[in-house]
């Protein structure tokens, strides 16, 4: 029997980095928030300690952090003629769990996406003319400039070190000259290079590009966010992505919003408590709250005046779905709108193997790099090359972890002695070139309700149905050979290029960059939230996270994700509470 | 719960901690002006075994050491699986929540699928490994009339590319599948921290110069393509630290 609860203001759904955004906006605007969270509490002492954060197998391959597939996992197929199988444990990607959410075990490489792809369809048709018929690509109803408050501040509030390329419209020397205007520097300077990323921005530089610092939220020195919480300077240990740290210098939620968040009366969380649906008034007209279940497998029915979905990508859709709000996309007409318009990532690399230089990849840290956006969005011409977007090329030097990092050359065997030799050769003296590629939604890549697999709790799984376009093989292919180029003029023994061909495999692990299925738009037809990520269907439902982008940029997402749930949460605070219904009339 | 960890919860609820009163796992509420949540000797310590911890019978464990052997050969480059006792590794890996599939999505119906869609075998790795052992002792019974352990090196290489090149099927589970799985679960035991089992004295990390879990490489990030030769330090020291 569902048990009713008193009502709060506002209930989020989920408490990684968009939870934490919200509750602090909501909560220092006077209002009443709860928290509900799947997964543990998780904070630095117990969590995370430096005594056993560096544990390779237990982080990452056992998945001591992230979602357990026992649970809820998904199923995959490439295309919609396939029958969708399970992913029985994770590998592509690595949805995260517990406090924090996945913003405990990123790298924490912060990019803001360029003022042209949030206007993807009509800055292309301009320049190129019509985009291919199935092509779903959008707009996201909310420009750069209106977003760019919200980059300086969540910048501000992760400590992002970094060097501006464009303040205010003037071009700086050293950044990236790319970017759309920002109104203030990075708060803290880049971090320490090494030796890679000194031959990967000399040779970009001897091809005419132009190399700046990957803007990091691994500290370059001590730092106080706007909150009063403190950040320590990154000790460069090598174990950022899947894992948390110890040593409060990665920006996380925990170390730079949460512990504020608990000292306030008007804040709380409840975790192991996993929200099942969303719950609509007798009219339907409004969400009236949300029932969840909690580890004893009680269930309760928790109302609230406005509902934030915070989850993942994936399980915002999946709570959509399920809940049966908003028409679910199919892909026969193209008519609906959840679960439309899945994009991911498309990585290639070209590893460079040294023989005298050691590259000592250990000293690393998750988002140590140099990195060019020449061939990033539209900051090249497209004509005639068939495909829109591009992606940022880099050197980082984020591990040598040994389970997961041991490069070998060409034509070395996967095991005997041979591999053997051939690790220890290189293990110290490789550095990799990576092309971090857009990816351009299609009608047939989308995410639905599985007919046949059920999670822990009897619902259905989300399936997804997914696999690299023309557009992504286009941009792949005539992005790879630059970085191959540039790894060429690194100075190493030799190159070897690991291209991107095949279909999507759901098993080697990309990048934990899903996004879509509760996109945003100007246009309910096309979209399931409008620009200030507020529902089409009931005014009290917002969305956060990377689900809304309409199509994937070529940068990691985290940067864009605070600016829009800073965004959303400011037209909650001075619009919606004002004056509670739909902010955009269709 | 153990007795030190119910004391604690005893005192903590004396104390009026209701929110960390709650025990690890059940839901809570926290928040409310109360601060972070925080008790004494709670943190996550990782799950590793003991020597105790077993799953092979001593004929299999004999195989699966002998197949580790042949994957990472000890040989004059260096050690490999059987200096780094890579074979307890995975016996330990087994017997707990991994070789269980504990922590995988394990419904059916099964379906062999794409290679894209990954795992897809009704057993847990445990079982998985069980089963295919019983085959290629078959196999190696009907082809060579000897054990796998019996064969000669370059006849064990032989069997294993067979199996790696699907060459070699089995019945009742794929031979490609399980030694995917082997070879991925051997390169985990030969270069997990030691406190798993393998990896002993730090071997593996010694042999490719990963000086293991120091925390701080600050004095190092200008190393301008120079080697840095730092011993190798594990989640619980080296022996320098911890033995006499």
């Amino acid at each position: 029997m569902t048990k009713q609860l008193p009502g709060v203001d506002i209930v989020l759904v989920g408490f990684g980095w968009t939870g934490a955004i919200y509750a602090e906006k909501l909560t220092a605007a006077g209002l009443n928030v709860l928290a509900l969270e799947r997964g543990p509490w998780r904070d630095t002492p117990n969590d995370f300690a430096t005594t056993f954060a560096q544990d390779e197998l237990r982080y990452y391959w056992r998945h001591g952090m992230f979602q357990e597939a026992s649970q809820a996992t998904l199923t995959f197929r490439n295309n919609s003629s396939q029958t969708a199988l399970p992913m029985r444990h994770w590998g592509s990607f690595l949805p995260g769990n517990g406090v924090g959410g996945s913003g405990v075990h990123w790298n924490g490489q912060t990019y803001r996406f360029l003022p042209s792809d949030f206007l993807a369809r009509t800055h292309n048709e301009e320049r190129y003319g019509p985009l291919p018929e199935h092509v779903t690509v959008q707009d996201y109803g909310v420009t750069y400039d209106e977003l760019e408050p919200h980059f300086d501040y969540f910048e501000k509030i992760c400590g992002i070190c970094g060097q501006a390329g464009n303040l205010n419209g003037e071009t700086v020397e050293g950044g990236n000259p790319f970017e759309g205007p920002r109104s203030d520097n990075y708060p803290n300077p880049p971090m320490q290079m090494t030796f890679s990323q000194d031959r990967f921005a000399a040779a970009a530089r001897e091809l005419g590009l132009s190399p700046f610092p990957v803007p990091s939220a691994n500290m370059s020195r001590a730092y106080v966010n706007p909150l009063g919480l403190q950040l320590a300077p990154c000790t460069y240990c090598g174990f950022c992505e899947k894992h948390g740290c110890g040593n409060y210098s990665k920006s996380s939620p925990q170390t730079t919003i949460i512990h504020v968040l608990m000292q306030r009366p008007n804040f709380a969380l409840r975790t192991n408590s996993e929200v099942l649906s969303i719950e609509k008034a007798p009219d339907g007209s409004m969400a009236s709250g949300v029932t969840y279940i909690d580890a004893n497998g009680d269930s309760f029915f928790q109302p609230a005046e406005v509902v934030v979905l915070c989850a993942y990508p994936l399980e915002n859709t999946r709570l959509l779905l399920l809940s049966q709000i908003g028409e679910p996309y199919d892909p026969q007409s193209g008519e609906g709108v959840v679960g439309k318009n899945y994009c991911y990532q498309v990585m290639s690399s070209a590893t460079v193997f040294y023989d005298e230089e050691f590259t000592n990849g250990f000293v690393g840290a998750g988002a140590l790099g140099m990195v060019i956006d020449d061939y990033n969005g539209d900051n090249f011409d497209h004509s005639g090359l068939g495909f829109i977007g591009g992606g940022y090329i880099a050197c980082h030097t984020t591990n040598a972890r040994p389970i997961e990092s041991h490069p070998v050359p060409d034509n070395v065997p996967s095991w005997g002695s041979r591999w053997k030799k051939a690790v220890r050769e290189n293990f110290l003296k490789t550095t990799s070139v990576g092309v971090h590629g857009a990816s351009m939604a299609h009608r047939s890549n989308y995410l639905d309700l599985d007919p046949t697999y059920t999670d822990a709790h009897g619902r259905p799984l989300l399936r997804m149905t997914y696999d690299f376009t023309l557009n992504d093989r286009r941009l792949t292919q005539h992005l790879t050979p630059v970085a191959e180029q540039i790894a060429n003029g690194m100075g190493g023994r030799e190159v070897k290029v690991n291209i991107r061909r095949g279909s999507y495999d759901s098993v080697p692990y990309q990048t934990t960059h899903n996004t879509g299925g509760t996109i945003m738009g100007a246009d309910p037809k096309s979209s399931v939230v409008n620009r200030y990520c507020q529902s089409w269907d009931l005014p009290n439902l917002f969305v956060a996270g990377a689900g809304l982008f309409p199509q994937n940029a070529g940068y990691n997402p985290t940067g864009t994700v605070g600016a829009l749930a800073y965004w959303s949460v400011d037209a909650i605070i001075n619009q919606y509470l004002r004056q509670p219904g739909p902010l955009v009339q269709p | 719960m153990d007795l030190l960890t119910r004391r604690h919860v005893m005192r903590l609820m004396l104390l009026g901690g209701t929110a960390l009163a709650a025990p690890h796992g059940f839901a809570a509420e926290l928040g409310r002006g109360d601060g972070l949540p925080w008790a004494p000797s709670k943190g996550e310590n990782p799950y590793y075994g003991t020597r105790d911890d077993r799953f092979f019978t001593p004929e299999e464990r004999e195989i699966v050491a002998a197949i580790c052997a042949r994957l990472i050969p000890s040989d004059d480059d260096g050690p490999g699986a059987t200096e780094a006792d890579v074979v307890t590794f995975i016996d330990r890996q087994m017997a707990g929540f991994y070789g269980r599939g504990q922590h995988w999505y394990m419904k059916g119906p099964y379906s062999q699928g794409t290679a894209t869609q990954g795992y897809q075998s009704e057993h847990p790795p445990a079982i998985l490994y069980r089963l295919a052992l019983a085959e290629l002792e078959t196999y190696c019974a009907s082809q060579h009339e000897a054990r796998f352990v019996d064969l000669s090196e370059e006849q064990q290489d032989t069997v294993l590319t067979g199996l790696d090149e699907e060459e070699i099927e089995f019945e009742g589970v794929s031979a490609k599948v399980f030694f995917d799985l082997l070879l991925k679960n051997a390169i985990e035991g030969f270069f997990a921290d030691p406190i798993y089992g393998g990896n002993r004295d730090m071997i593996a990390w010694r042999y490719i110069g990963f000086p293991g879990t120091r925390y701080d490489y600050r004095d190092f990030v200008d190393h301008r393509g120079k080697a840095i030769p730092l011993e190798p330090v594990s989640l619980i020291g080296r022996p320098g630290w911890s033995r006499p």
